[in-house]
């Protein structure tokens, strides 16, 4: 094969597929597309080693739009492609791209097991809370009592959390982030990147269409200091401002609650939890991951939630195929078949004393 | 001693073991035809076990056959009617007895047919079966529970683990009334219970039991010889349809000079497929045992994007699942084998049992226009080449294949004339690497695109299942763009059917009767056909590798015959495509009893057909 392109050089506009983008204008999917193809190119891994992949819904469509490889699949199943891929040549920097219905209804038994496999896949799923590309059914992220074309007397399903999904599943990395901060966005793709194994980063994402303003509180400017709580390793949990901050209750009946931060002295500043998103227990990082989705009277956290090392599946798969060549050496078609118990018939069987002993 | 015991020559004998699933019946089976082969007969098997893995003991459901045919001249069947049943309790008997021949030897432990058992099998309690059977049958009656504990009387082994060397002294006695030498039986108890002196001791003295006690008892006066058979020279070994076809898949992977990658989820009766290339890792085979048979193919399908020689393993509820993603690789045309192992349908059905009903759901189970190639392999042995050509066909023509194998193949065995490695011819596969001349969906003559992996500098480009445009690949919708792709995708699989030798047809090149077939009923034909042959009827057998396409040749070739016969274990499937292309009044046999075909009844139709009478 060829040798590989130098990375060095690569900018936005080398990411950038020719052709137009077909999503509603004003959809948030412009700018996460554009936040990825921001921040492709600062990774230092040639183009030709990126692969998207995707299954069906509006944010599958998106590797049409990126000029790397990539693969529109079919509904759900972008991990189980992904994971053949990865698995077939490791040296792939691997990209899926789903969305709550996509990942989370019809595909969430294989985002299961992609994560819990802890195959080194970055998976981006795209949360609007609603259908789009069918034009407006509820999602499993839709909140219970919202109004659909399908809920005409408001929903009465459960949502789930993204990040509590992926949680439950064994995730190595698990991080929420925003269409409209780009910023942030990209930033938090940047520690995706770094990952080595599933990071699993959910990206609440407007549908201007179907559901517009899902997100409105965490961007509106009245509320926006009360509603994000922007985690950061080593930093304690602090919003509004640094004016509240999240302390942890324990004993019996151990919870996270808001308090004030007065600033006054160090003392204070202490009671609040500091983020540690390496801890080896999840525990503490699914406390963290249901504010403000599962409970709305608590900010919601955004940022890596967790990232903790294990090894990845791939890895591990190729660890076993070394040492079973340096075990038993490399593979020779004539021992494949020449093998078991064999026995010749020759020629001159006519002689052979017959059938006694 | 042997001396007072007549000896006679056989050509065939066919023997059924059963037994409680937990009997062993697997492993004696087993053990006498690795002994027969290596003694140099010709042998076909067929084992038979319940769908359950351990039913109650004693129970009608419970129980499970092993079925052996070993003959001193060629055979193609594991044997129509038993000649000897060896039946280890009453419910096997009695689920067995029926295919047991007038005057065939049935031999029995009689320790099982107490009351409760026989109640157990569906017998009256104190009905006296095995005296009611000695008017049909010779039957042997030997009191293997109780002469095993006798025999094992100094060993250390617990009660249950002495009841459990029984086995041994049923195949200890074959051994005797075949004269068939057990040291292939003792080298392959060392090697499985080398670190088990105690487990080993018993069971060597338990077969060496029963060979002396053949010797002994009055019941049996006369032994059998089955004399060598003329076999063409070369190297062999038994191999099970589900075995060759695992090889025959990493050999094509060698070929091709691609890694192989199965994606697959444990189904019976497919899942030593999986089992057996797990074993491969040194062969660069890389098996996933994925969460669902979708996960399977979809990996599958990464893999072959990322240029693995890819497959999936699966039986027919499987196919369902996975026809969703059968259809991308139709419309990403990626290299793909699927591998379907057929069973009893339709829904869970019989999941242990054989037929050949997934034939028109591989070929039409998708939804728009989606043509698959789909061939079938026709015995143990012959699934080995099978894989061979699905790798061949999948990677040369850019196309998933379908190749189908069915249970009787699968977990059937026959001795394998293993292959010079140098007869092998390499599978073509030319990676596309030069980015200025690539376009995703640019065609060879043969109208296959180019293969160009990830990882290819220049030439990133992106898949999907939205219809596109010829060459570039583009995503296109329009009405021009999908009459064109479709009647080119359609022409592409079309084309393979130049690239299949020439039909073999056995027998009459012309005449009366023309057997046509495929799949596993190939023995069942080939035994007919020469019957007919030997009759004087001027019959031909063709059996076909390729389904879809078909042979070029095989219209003209059915139109030298006056009528055509098409049996299959199923309601007409392939007679259904045959008849629809050719536009021939063919006559089909068809079966569903679960079982292989019966040589004389598929002789008596086709003398019906000859006829006129049918």
């Amino acid at each position: 094969m060829t040798t590989a392109t130098d990375p060095s050089t690569l900018t936005k506009k080398d990411f950038v597929a020719e052709g137009d983008v077909k999503w509603c204008p004003g959809c948030g999917d412009y700018s996460i597309l554009s936040s990825v193809q921001t921040v492709m190119p600062t990774l230092g891994i040639p183009k030709e080693k990126f692969a998207f992949i995707s299954g069906i819904g509006c944010s599958s469509r998106f590797p049409y739009y990126m000029a790397t490889y990539g693969f529109h699949t079919i509904h759900g199943r972008a991990l189980t492609v992904a994971s053949g891929l990865k698995i077939a040549n490791p040296d792939l920097s691997v990209w899926v791209v789903t969305g709550d219905g996509d990942g989370l209804s019809i595909g969430g038994n294989h985002t299961m097991h992609a994560i819990r496999r802890n195959m080194d896949l970055k998976i981006l799923l795209f949360n609007n809370r609603i259908y789009g590309l069918t034009k407006g059914q509820y999602s499993p992220t839709s909140e219970k009592g919202k109004i659909t074309k399908t809920s005409l007397m408001g929903s009465i399903d459960s949502p789930l959390n993204p990040v509590s999904f992926a949680l439950a599943s064994g995730a190595t990395f698990v991080a929420r982030t925003a269409a409209h901060n780009p910023k942030h966005l990209q930033a938090t793709l940047q520690a995706a990147a770094a990952h080595k194994g599933t990071a699993f980063v959910e990206i609440l994402q407007n549908c201007n269409i179907f559901n517009d303003g899902a997100f409105a509180k965490y961007l509106n400017k009245n509320t926006k200091e009360a509603e994000n709580l922007f985690v950061e390793a080593g930093q304690p949990l602090l919003f509004n401002g640094d004016t509240k901050g999240i302390v942890l209750k324990s004993g019996t009946n151990p919870r996270l609650i808001i308090e004030e931060n007065t600033g006054q002295d160090k003392q204070d500043i202490s009671k609040f939890m500091v983020h540690n998103p390496t801890e080896d227990s999840a525990l503490l990082a699914y406390m963290i991951g249901q504010m403000g989705i599962e409970d709305t009277s608590m900010p919601t956290a955004m940022g890596v939630i967790r990232n903790v090392i294990k090894p990845t599946y791939d890895e591990a798969l190729y660890a076993q195929e070394a040492a079973s060549i340096e075990k038993k050496g490399q593979g020779q078609l004539k021992k494949l078949i020449y093998a078991g118990e064999t026995w010749s018939v020759s020629d001159n069987r006519k002689k052979d004393p017959s059938g006694s002993f | 001693m042997t001396q007072t015991k007549t000896r006679e020559k056989l050509d065939s004998v066919t023997i059924r073991f059963c037994g409680d699933s937990g009997d062993g019946m697997q492993l004696t089976g087993t053990q006498f035809t690795n002994t027969s082969a290596l003694f140099g007969n010709d042998i076909a098997t067929y084992p038979n076990f319940p769908a359950e893995i351990r039913a109650p003991q004693g129970t009608l459901a419970g129980v499970s056959g092993f079925q052996l045919h070993f003959s001193s001249s060629e055979i193609y069947t594991a044997g129509d009617e038993l000649d000897v049943l060896v039946a280890m309790n009453p419910a096997a008997l009695k689920t067995n007895i029926a295919d047991l021949k007038q005057n065939g030897t049935v031999i029995v432990n009689e320790d099982e047919f107490t009351d409760a058992n026989l109640k157990k099998a569906g017998y009256k309690e104190d009905a006296n079966v095995l005296e009611s059977l000695k008017s049909k049958f010779r039957v042997i009656e030997v009191q293997l529970t109780k002469l095993t504990m006798t025999a094992l009387e100094d060993s250390s082994l617990t009660a249950k683990d002495k009841d459990r060397c029984k086995n041994m002294f049923a195949l200890g006695l074959l051994y005797f009334i075949y004269n068939r030498p057990f040291d292939q039986t003792e080298e392959w108890l060392k090697a499985k219970f080398g670190k088990k002196p105690e487990v080993l001791d018993a069971n060597l003295k338990v077969l060496k039991a029963g060979f002396h006690y053949g010797d002994t008892i009055e019941a049996i006066q006369t032994t059998y010889e089955i004399p060598k058979a003329k076999i063409a020279p070369g190297t062999y070994r038994n191999i099970m349809g589900n075995q060759a076809i695992a090889l025959g898949f990493i050999a094509a992977s060698q070929l091709a000079g691609r890694p192989l990658f199965l994606g697959s989820y444990p189904i019976t009766p497919a899942t030593d497929i999986l089992q057996e290339l797990a074993k491969y890792k040194h062969y660069n085979v890389r098996t996933f045992q994925a969460e669902d048979e979708i996960a399977g193919i979809g990996s599958a399908i990464g893999a072959a994007f990322a240029g693995h020689v890819a497959l999936t393993t699966t039986s027919g509820p499987g196919i369902a699942l996975k026809s969703e993603f059968m259809n991308l690789a139709v419309m990403t045309e990626l290299p793909l084998v699927i591998c379907n192992v057929q069973r009893g349908g339709p829904s869970t059905g019989l999941p242990t049992k054989q037929e050949q009903t997934d034939l028109l759901q591989v070929m039409f189970g998708r939804n728009g226009e989606s043509p698959i190639p789909v061939i079938a392999a026709s015995s143990p042995s012959d699934c080995f080449d099978a894989a061979i050509e699905a790798v061949r066909i999948a990677v040369e023509h850019m196309t998933p294949v379908v190749i189908l194998s069915d249970t009787q193949i699968a977990i059937g065995s026959e001795p394998w004339k293993l292959p010079e490695i140098e007869s092998l011819k390499p599978i073509k596969v030319n990676l596309h690497t030069d980015a200025n001349t690539y376009h995703p969906y640019a065609r060879n003559e043969m109208l296959a695109r180019p293969w160009a992996i990830p990882g290819t500098p220049g030439c990133e480009h992106t898949l999907g299942g939205l219809e596109k445009e010829n060459i570039t690949g583009k995503v296109n919708l329009s009405a021009e763009a999908h009459e064109e792709m479709t009647r080119i995708r359609s022409q592409k699989i079309q084309n393979i059917a130049k690239t299949i030798p020439n039909t073999e047809v056995y027998g009459e090149k012309k005449g009366d009767l023309l057997i046509l077939g495929w799949g596993s009923t190939y023995g069942a034909i080939k035994s007919c056909t020469d019957e007919l042959l030997r009759r004087g009827h001027k019959v031909g057998q063709a059996h076909l590798r390729h389904l879809n396409p078909m042979p070029n040749d095989i219209g003209e070739i059915a139109k030298n015959f006056k009528y055509v016969m098409i049996p299959e274990l199923n309601l007409g499937q392939f007679n259904m495509l045959f008849r629809a292309k050719f536009l021939i009044d063919t006559k089909p046999v068809n079966q569903m009893n679960t079982k292989p075909f019966v040589i004389a009844d598929l002789v008596k139709a086709a003398e019906e057909i000859i006829a006129g009478k049918r």
